[in-house]
């Protein structure tokens, strides 16, 4: 293939990877703006991610499936604004409990359930999956390489929840910065004791916002079980609520430099699959570990050395007590 | 503010006309009806009964811990009370939550400002108060109606702006905004004057005359006698939780109030002798330090401090005075400059707090809660925190307790901090015991120069009593002290010499005779004053 196609089909796997990690960054955007450390978008997408194809797997509708792990997020969200914003429990410790408990709560139920070591059915039926969505006129523009094959490989041809996840940014990016709702978050986030004066209550505004993240984790577990595969494997996340919690850090709380972060993540992550066995001028063919090392090492790079003044939300990780 | 909607274009309330109108004079604002608190053993408040007429300024004065700040917030809805009743414009109102007390027409400047530092003056007002779930309307009426306010009252402020990069006069007038914006009527000011310089104090309380003249009624709440006298037409003085004395403000005295709230006769300013300063204990030299933003907190400061003398450096709070005062005791490190104590560059030698110490510097932190005590630890072993490694204290590898407690009791009883208990908790003790136990272990171990910071933040009139004396007995012993205080009154009634501290730099040296509370003012402000070069 020449190099202006394979560009082109690694910047749309691009698009692929980086769908569920926009969605739990955007998820962890809400409840770190409130002032509640995120830590348990990994779990709460694994949840969703299980839940999503279990349900699918049991009653062949994806729409069920939607429902269930969005249901499921919420619950584990309620779960960790019981114990961190009603109980002022350490938000760090209850999340990384609950990442812990579904890690193996998720395949535990999925052998008992399914008996097939740790996995839900492979789900072979169009309805029980949300698959891709061919805009008209792909199959010709795809004759002309510019701008056709840019129309067909990037615009056309991705899933429902591909393009859901693309119009959250600016909806987000409204609600946080147009709306009462936002300007209340992003206050509780940094001084809540200011919001309690204001008369508004720090708890509702704080619960509102894990309930939001709860439902983007739950779309972020679906996309990744029932979208993107065709069912749940044990640690289908792969870490990603954490590379998404640092693409969140990276673009500074805000939601278009997340977006930007989250691209590059997987611009890297995409090109590391394109480079495996590829021999590379200068270098030759780079060790597989060390391609698939790049997404993480670059991560690393990035947080150490690039975002030296992102300033989080004042109030991040501080349960709110009034004091005497 | 040019260049925005005029308040003519903008859809703004009607603030001229006070809800509910043609009240009679002789009903108060605000009553408050047998209020009485418990926390736990606690009792803040004692059956508290008091009344704020309308269009008056009423004073609120007592002693930290006196339970002011506790009958406020339950004015206000932060706490609830265990019985008693509170009434506005003569009709009860039942107050659980600060959204019920806005309600009532009660707004409240807390001490620490409840602003949200990265957002906008608009932003700060609006917030709880946003008319519409779409923020654009809302805005666009609340900047209209802020303009006729600033008007109205003279509360300019840049809506625009964002509030961390405010001064914190202008902060303060935010909050006072917002509170008109929410239709106050009466105003509760905690301690507002703790931030500001002797100016800005002056332009709050033109302010707040215009306030009462509009029909506000204010209550401010201050532990400043001067300030009470200043503005206040009448005054209730509260002591240990309870109201001990209501007074027209002009048929009472600083004196009287005084004495009112500690319960005993106190001398207000402490007698002292002229200075015999002596040889140079400690020089600094054009010492600079950084922040770890890179941030120059002091700037080329350069001073000496001479045995038998104390010198006070004033300055409005967060002007380098902390930094400046950390750096000479060796927690922080400059980026450049000399500091000679004893004759030796400390800073060239890079001898740390331990060494410096052993040089015979002792420093009274200006945080006492955060770098004098450890608030877990018992008084005793608070006693010798930094001295724990002296052989007195030693019994083979373990500390020997005995000669602890015993060392604890000897201080206890020689700066009478009570309760004498050298076993319980520090943080059981009031600030002002606590200050005096910091001191004596300080002073304890004689040494030649003295950092103190605040030496009686937090302290109540009866301990600072007890502190000033000591430190000018210390003076007299040949000790050469450095103080840093944001309390005017206190640098005025101690040092020999004041040194004025703008923006990282001293702006001027003026020698105490010379010293008026207007000149300070101006010098903190950061007009260059006499004697600095």
């Amino acid at each position: 293939m020449e190099t202006y196609t394979l560009i082109v089909l690694t910047l749309a796997a691009t698009i692929r990877v980086a769908t569920p990690l926009l969605l739990a960054a955007l998820a962890g955007l809400f409840s770190e703006r409130s002032g509640v450390v995120d830590l348990g978008l990994e779990g709460k997408m694994l949840g969703a991610a299980f839940a999503a194809a279990a349900v699918s797997a049991a009653t062949g509708s994806a729409w069920a499936g939607l429902g269930a792990g969005i249901a499921t997020a919420v619950l584990l969200a309620l779960l960790l604004a019981f114990a961190t914003v009603t109980h002022r429990g350490n938000q760090v410790v209850a999340a990384m409990a609950v990442n812990i408990m579904v890690a193996g709560l998720g395949p535990t139920l999925a052998l008992a359930w399914f008996n097939i070591g740790g996995q839900t059915p492979q789900l072979d039926q169009p309805a029980q999956r949300f698959l891709a969505i061919v805009w008209p006129g792909s199959a010709t523009a795809r004759e002309v390489p510019f701008p056709g094959l840019l129309y067909a490989e990037l615009l056309s041809g991705h899933n429902l929840l591909v393009y859901l996840a693309a119009a959250l940014v600016p909806l987000s990016a409204w609600v946080l910065f147009r709306t009462r709702f936002g300007l209340r978050l992003r206050a509780v986030g940094e001084n809540p004791l200011a919001v309690d004066t204001a008369g508004i209550s720090v708890t509702g505004l704080r619960y509102q916002a894990v309930l939001i993240s709860g439902v983007l984790c739950g779309v972020a577990g679906t996309y990744l079980s029932i979208a993107a595969s065709a069912g749940f494997t044990r640690d289908m996340t792969a870490g990603k609520g954490y590379l998404a919690l640092a693409a969140l850090i990276f673009g500074k709380w805000r939601p278009y430099p997340t977006l930007g972060a989250c691209l590059l993540f997987a611009f890297t992550d995409a090109l590391a699959s394109r480079l495996q066995g590829v021999a590379l001028p200068l270098v030759g063919v780079i060790p597989v570990q060390f391609i698939l090392a790049l997404p993480y090492v670059l991560t690393v790079l990035l947080l150490a050395g690039f975002v030296g003044k992102a300033v989080a939300p004042r109030a991040i990780g501080v349960p709110y007590a009034k004091e005497n | 503010m040019s260049g925005q909607p005029g308040s003519a274009t903008a859809p703004g309330r009607n603030f001229a006309a006070a809800p509910g109108g043609g009240r009679t004079p002789s009903v108060p604002a605000l009553e408050l009806r047998g209020i009485d608190k418990r926390f736990g053993a606690v009792h803040a408040n004692r059956t508290i009964s008091l009344s704020v007429a309308r269009g008056s300024i009423h004073g609120l004065i007592g002693e930290n811990g006196a339970g002011k700040s506790t009958l406020m917030n339950i004015v206000y809805g932060f706490h609830r009370a265990d019985t008693g009743a509170i009434l506005v414009h003569g009709a009860p109102v039942d107050i659980h939550s600060p959204q019920e007390a806005i309600a009532a027409g009660i707004g409240m400047v807390h001490q620490h400002f409840m602003l949200v530092e990265n957002f906008t003056v608009l932003e700060n007002v609006v917030l709880g108060v946003e008319g519409g779930p779409i923020l654009a309307r809302g805005l666009a009426q609340a900047r209209g109606a802020l303009q006729k306010l600033a008007q109205d009252y003279g509360l300019d402020v840049p809506l625009d702006t964002v509030v961390s990069e405010l001064p914190v006069g202008l902060q303060q007038r935010v909050e006072i905004l917002k509170a008109l914006y929410r239709r106050a009527e009466i105003l509760i000011l905690d301690e507002p004057t703790a931030v500001l310089t002797p100016q800005e104090a002056d332009q709050l309380f033109q302010m707040l005359r215009r306030l009462r003249d509009e029909g506000k009624s204010v209550v401010l709440v201050t532990h400043k006698l001067r300030e009470i006298m200043a503005i206040t037409d009448r005054v209730t003085v509260m002591r240990q939780g309870a109201v001990v004395g209501e007074v027209a403000t002009a048929a009472t005295a600083p004196r009287e109030l005084a004495e009112k709230m500690v319960g005993r006769a106190v001398l207000l300013r402490v007698e002292k002798g002229l200075a015999r300063p002596g040889e140079v204990l400690l020089g600094v030299r054009d010492l600079e330090v950084r922040d770890r933003l890179g941030v120059a907190r002091v700037k080329g400061v350069s001073f000496d401090l001479r045995a038998g003398e104390i010198v006070g450096i004033a300055g409005v709070s967060g002007n380098g005075q902390s930094e400046l005062l950390e750096t000479l005791a060796g927690i922080r490190a400059p980026t450049r400059g000399a500091i000679t104590l004893g004759g030796r560059d400390v800073v060239r030698e890079g001898l740390g707090p331990h060494e410096r110490r052993s040089l015979g510097l002792a420093h009274v932190p200006e945080d006492r809660l955060r770098l004098g005590v450890v608030p877990s630890f018992s008084a005793a072993d608070n006693a010798i925190l930094g001295y724990h490694d002296r052989a007195v204290y030693q019994r083979g590898l373990r500390l020997d307790q005995r000669a602890i407690q015993a060392e604890c009791e000897k201080k206890m009883s020689g700066h009478d901090v009570r309760p004498a208990q050298p076993q319980l908790r520090i943080a059981a003790f009031s600030g002002g015991n606590q200050q005096k136990l910091v001191l004596a272990r300080e002073i304890d171990v004689d040494p030649r120069v003295l950092l103190i910071g605040q030496p009686t933040r937090g302290v109540d009139i009866g301990a600072i009593e007890f502190i000033h004396q000591k430190l000018i007995a210390l003076r007299d012993a040949g000790k050469a002290l450095l103080i840093v205080s944001v309390e005017l009154d206190e640098i005025l009634g101690l040092a020999d010499r004041i040194l004025v501290m703008n923006a990282g730099e001293i702006v001027g040296e003026i020698a105490r005779a010379d010293a008026t509370e207007e000149k300070l003012g101006l010098m903190m402000a950061g007009v260059k004053g006499e004697g600095h070069a």
